[in-house]
């Protein structure tokens, strides 16, 4: 028996937040979250990425790696998968839907040291994961991602007009603040 | 260039982790004892070292528009290598690194330096330079797992304190990371400005 | 460099193909050492969930489409006890993979945790010494324990294993791999096929593990 959608879905959104539990995606974490409405952009575009990601990273592992015997090369080749598909999204996106692609544009290329989404990619394959599970676990993680993101940029909004201490300003206080929110997480473990 | 200077900036002025604050990823994800975050930092270290002397060995050999995915190989060939040798030599340690080692790949750490230092610098210095910011990048982590481990697990470097009955696990959490790399960040900044 | 189309294919063509290459030396080079430590690492636990032994055989088999291996541990002539490597995908986070002895008799001499990426601090106690999963379990006969579908389950599933604390669904990964394991030591030392033991089973296969059940008890 397989895991099951559902505790697929709550796992990778809420009990092990990508950010805040699996510390992956951490850079933009604290970069581009500084505003809700970036933090949006940000999550979504992430979230785009990474199903597209799912979708071709696990048919090479499966039907090219694994045959071939050479699944060393996987950390190689799905980095390179990762940078061809942000690329290609960017080159569609622009002909396809300026509107989108002026929304996204700014995130794509931050994506692909994003290091939540080679994460995903290697870790789908570790947990043997079936390619519908793969998209699903991909797509919960993004929203995971988004999720935490979207929360923390609410939050630095508001810190922004607080009188914080000098040697705390800027990324210290953030990471406390990140702890906090984690702690805030941890209460979601005995949710499946 | 003085060459002990290059490696000094990377330990103390260029410190990557709580000055340049790069690699945040592994930087919490595998302080959770001190002997993790050494190891992590080690392999970090490695890859630097030989991805930055390789980049700037061929960096006149490579266009300018395939710059980056030119590095991608070769930082991803690195970590590679030294994913299979810690298979091989160091399997436990490898086995609680765990996805980590393969996300070396997307350290900013190590493409922020061969952007930065090893494309436009000589082999022997940008080689200095990976020794550099790999040590201070292996210092922090060892700095960080120390602290984790103490307050955490009541042990350091896997020696027991005999404190453990007393400790909160928390510090070992995903929360704990967060907040010790905070203060001890608020820390570095204190004693940096004196 | 100026980039050209030519230049830009040849450079990334050719660091790719070297790259490739000493990646692939690399390899060679270190499959021999990581098959050691891999079996290193499997001897470690065998003689940890075994009694003394001298000699192991192993035998592969699948269970619910996951690959089983029972090793049957021999000291001198007689049989010293069955280890035997299991799995289940039902972890928290995935696989998890353990090493299960039996006594010839039956009885759980020990477990060992072999690879697993539970929640550090709640699932991943399945690994310490003297917890509540393994204290269920050792030293005693399964077919004693109190049986769900003939199955070991936990408490909150009508069984009698007692769970790790606020780690329910490891715990349910634990006993399921357990489950795993007990299935392929009846298979062995009853020479039967192997029952599935997922819990989707259909109602012809749910008859299975009783009579092999009556098998093992005699």
């Amino acid at each position: 028996m397989e895991l099951s959608y559902f505790a697929i879905i709550v796992g990778a959104i809420f009990v092990n937040n990508v950010v805040l539990a699996q510390f992956l995606g951490i850079c933009p974490f604290l970069g581009v979250s500084s505003k809700v409405e970036t933090s949006l952009g940000m999550g979504a575009a992430v979230t785009f990425v990474m199903a597209l990601t799912a979708l071709v990273a696990w048919p090479i592992q499966t039907y090219v790696l694994v045959p071939l015997h050479i699944e060393y090369m996987q950390t190689i080749v799905f980095i390179l998968v990762i940078a061809a598909l942000v690329q290609m999204v960017e080159i569609i996106l622009k002909k396809v839907s300026p509107s989108l692609y002026q929304a996204l544009g700014i995130f794509l290329p931050l994506i692909t040291t994003n290091c939540a989404v080679l994460g995903v990619a290697i870790l789908m394959i570790q947990k043997e994961f079936t390619l519908l599970q793969s998209v699903v676990y991909s797509v919960s993680t993004a929203l995971g991602f988004a999720v935490a993101l979207v929360l923390f940029a609410g939050i630095r909004e508001r810190l922004d007009f607080e009188d914080v201490p000098r040697s705390f300003r800027g990324v210290p206080i953030a990471l406390v603040t990140a702890g906090i929110l984690a702690m805030a997480f941890m209460g979601f473990s005995g949710l499946v | 260039m003085n060459k002990l200077r290059i490696i000094l900036s990377g330990i103390i002025k260029n410190n990557p982790t709580f000055v340049l604050v790069l690699g945040m990823c592994p930087t919490l994800g595998t302080t959770t004892s001190a002997e993790n975050g050494m190891g992590m930092g080690l392999a970090t270290t490695a890859v630097l070292i030989m991805s930055n002397l390789v980049i700037s060995l061929i960096k006149n050999l490579i266009p300018d528009k395939v710059r980056i995915p030119a590095f991608i190989v070769v930082i991803a060939s690195f970590v590679t290598v030294i994913q299979m040798l810690m298979q091989a030599f160091v399997p436990a340690l490898y086995a609680s690194l765990g996805v980590f080692i393969p996300l070396i790949v997307v350290n900013c750490i190590i493409l922020g330096r061969a952007e930065a230092f090893a494309s436009k610098n000589s082999p022997f210095d940008s080689m200095l330079d990976g020794v550099g910011i790999g040590l201070g990048f292996t210092l922090s982590l060892t700095v960080i797992g120390s602290v984790r481990e103490i307050l955490g697990s009541g042990a350091i470097f896997g020696v027991n304190l005999g404190i453990a009955d007393y400790t909160p696990l928390i510090f070992v959490l995903a929360p704990g990371a967060f907040l010790v790399l905070g203060y001890l960040m608020v820390l570095f900044n204190k004693l940096a400005k004196k | 460099m100026k980039s050209t189309l030519v230049n830009m294919t040849a450079v990334l063509f050719g660091i790719t193909l070297v790259a490739s290459a000493g990646v692939g030396v690399v390899n060679m080079i270190t499959e021999e050492p990581i098959a050691l430590a891999k079996e290193a690492a499997t001897k470690e636990a065998l003689t940890q969930v075994l009694p003394p032994f001298d000699a192991t055989q192993s035998e592969e088999m699948t269970i619910d489409e996951l690959p089983i291996t029972v090793y049957t541990a021999t000291k001198g002539d007689a049989v010293a006890g069955y280890a035997v490597q299991t799995m289940t995908k039902q972890g928290f986070n995935g696989v998890v993979r353990l090493m299960v002895g039996f006594t010839p008799e039956g009885e759980v001499v020990n477990v060992n945790v072999l690879e697993q990426s539970e929640t550090p601090g709640l699932g991943t106690k399945m690994a310490d010494e003297g917890n509540p999963l393994l204290g269920s379990i050792q030293g005693q006969k399964l077919d004693a324990k109190k049986l769900v579908d003939g199955k070991l389950a936990v408490k909150k599933d009508g069984g009698d294993v007692d769970a790790l604390t606020a780690a329910t669904i490891s715990s349910r990964a634990y006993v399921d791999a357990v489950n795993r394991a007990w299935m392929a030591y009846k298979s062995v030392t009853t020479g039967t096929e192997p029952t599935d033991v997922a819990s989707g089973a259909s109602a012809a296969q749910t008859n299975e593990p009783k009579a092999q059940k009556g098998g093992t008890n005699e």
